[in-house]
């Protein structure tokens, strides 16, 4: 794939930045031709992301996320979310549907999300280390709409 | 983001406006609960997303903990007007089997 822009994202791991960081990358994602459905796609996919960095990786403290959002002449869009936060210890289980190592109100989505608005998910962790999450998506364009 | 109360004989409405994520939905939910608590004599909640711009799973969270709260007061939860993405992120988590969820009327 051809890339033809890219953008880069620190920011504190404040639920505040929730909201900022899903306009910021959608906003930048928004130069490739989509519908105002795949950009709802890409804002649901950091926002899940990125809170699980709030609230699992840097669960008591405050650390950075790290975004990239690459953009490809092919239409893809790919966003990588990264912390160096506790990581994962068992990375099929925190994907499974409705699990949740927190319990109360967290719905053990956050993964299903992304995956099911997006077309490929990778997670890579290390406990202790960190965890990178990247999707990639396919637009389809306004035509769609 | 904000919510509206209102409270017709045996039924609490709460009009929900603005984003629903992990930032905004303690509030949301504190203002919910309240009112589950405050209206003895209600049997149904409405939760009411017509004006709901964005929700991320913390939105099925914020259903998933009023059903509890509802339940133990012998409550009802239904939950309305969700734009097409809600209503799919709602039926992905098994919502349908504990309130019933209705779409909005996109025209």
């Amino acid at each position: 794939m051809r890339k033809i822009n890219e953008l880069k994202l620190i920011f504190d791991s404040k639920s505040i930045n929730e909201s900022f960081s899903r306009m910021a990358v959608s906003a930048f994602a928004a130069q490739l031709d989509m519908s105002v459905e795949e950009l709802g796609d890409i804002k649901t996919v950091v926002s899940e992301a990125v809170t699980n960095c709030i609230v699992h990786a840097y669960r008591d403290t405050i650390g950075k996320i790290y975004i990239t959002c690459t953009v490809f002449e092919e239409g893809v869009v790919r966003i990588s979310v990264r912390d160096k936060g506790c990581g994962i210890d068992d990375i099929k289980k925190a994907r499974e549907p409705l699990y949740t190592s927190l319990g109360g109100e967290r719905s053990g989505l956050g993964f299903s999300v992304m995956e099911s608005f997006s077309d490929s998910l990778r997670v890579r962790s290390k406990v202790g280390v960190g965890t990178t999450v990247t999707i990639e998506k396919k637009l389809k364009g306004k035509t769609n709409d | 983001m904000s919510v509206t109360i209102k409270n017709k004989s045996t039924v609490i409405y709460a009009f929900i406006k603005g984003e629903i994520d992990h930032h905004s939905a303690p509030e949301i939910r504190e203002n919910i609960d309240d009112a589950i608590l405050l209206y003895e004599n209600a049997k149904l909640v409405v939760l009411d997303f017509g004006g709901v711009t964005f929700m991320d799973s913390s939105g099925v969270g914020l259903v998933m903990g009023r059903y509890r709260l509802a339940s133990q007061q012998g409550k009802k939860i239904r939950v309305d007007n969700l734009s097409d993405r809600d209503f799919r992120i709602m039926k992905m988590s098994g919502i349908p089997k504990l309130a019933e969820i209705n779409k909005r009327n996109e025209e």
